[in-house]
């Protein structure tokens, strides 16, 4: 079974939670368990709050927010297969395995814990980071959900 | 003599401040639950943190931030930081980030 899923939503913190509810429903489709929902949903809480705050700075509490700049996201249901993709199109990032070290931030004023990228890291199973300065920022994430491996159509089949 | 000692147990009342957090934890709710506390910390003069989790069911890093600046601010003065009422999945996270070192549970 295949299954797609394509989002694209102004980087605003109010739709970080729409994205996470949004991937969440997405997963239920492939019968997941509640931890891998809730490690799904706090990866992908990350990369988009990354996006939003560092990619485009609409975090800031100095500058307004540009509805021009959006956050797409796409995710992708193969089998037991879960890939989830999440891309800005704002300042990219100078010196990645830099802003992967944890407790790195570049924004201390803002209290961010430079823990994004370690719990993209614990919670998923990959972690894929591209991104070109100036032009934006590409987050591939994978995560094989075990949920999953025993369908209700597989629990069907075996009783027969 | 009888309102000295309704001053001190107001001033032990005040010595530990609660936050209650929300229902969802990120870096949209956190500026408001970072300038409350800290409003309060500053001008209210508290030493301990209790951050009460009961009402919350999703926390990401934004959350570790807020514990760890309030954790910054009280250390200096002795103070400690308290989490009550997190569930398995919020004591996860706080886990995962390494910040049970500095902070004491109470469930």
């Amino acid at each position: 079974m295949k299954n797609e899923m394509e989002l694209w939503f102004t980087a605003r913190g109010e739709n970080e939670s729409l994205a996470r509810m949004a991937v969440a429903s997405f997963l239920a489709t492939g019968n997941p368990t509640i931890e891998e929902i809730a490690d799904v949903k706090t990866a992908v809480s990350e990369a988009v709050t990354n996006g939003i705050v560092h990619g485009y700075h609409n975090g800031d509490d100095r500058e307004q927010a540009d509805e021009e700049k959006k956050i797409h996201m796409f995710c992708k249901m193969e089998g037991p297969d879960f890939t989830v993709i999440i891309e800005d199109k704002g300042c990219g990032i100078e010196d990645i395995p830099k802003a992967m070290e944890p407790m790195y931030t570049s924004r201390p004023d803002l209290e961010r814990s430079g823990m994004g990228f370690s719990f993209m890291q614990t919670f998923m199973d990959e972690l894929e980071v591209k991104s070109t300065p100036g032009k934006g920022t590409v987050i591939q994430m994978k995560k094989r959900i075990a949920g999953n491996l025993c369908t209700s159509e597989d629990a069907v089949w075996s009783q027969k | 003599m009888e309102k000295e000692i309704g001053m001190q147990m107001d001033a032990q009342q005040k010595g530990v401040l609660l936050i209650p957090m929300p229902e969802e934890v990120d870096q949209c709710s956190a500026v408001e639950i970072r300038n409350n506390a800290d409003y309060k910390i500053m001008k209210e003069g508290y030493r301990d943190i209790i951050f009460d989790f009961s009402q919350t069911s999703f926390m990401d890093s934004s959350g570790i931030g807020i514990i760890l600046g309030r954790y910054r601010l009280v250390h200096v003065i002795g103070g400690g930081i308290y989490i009550v009422n997190a569930s398995p999945r919020i004591q996860k996270i706080i886990r995962a980030a390494g910040l049970d070192r500095i902070v004491t549970f109470i469930n």
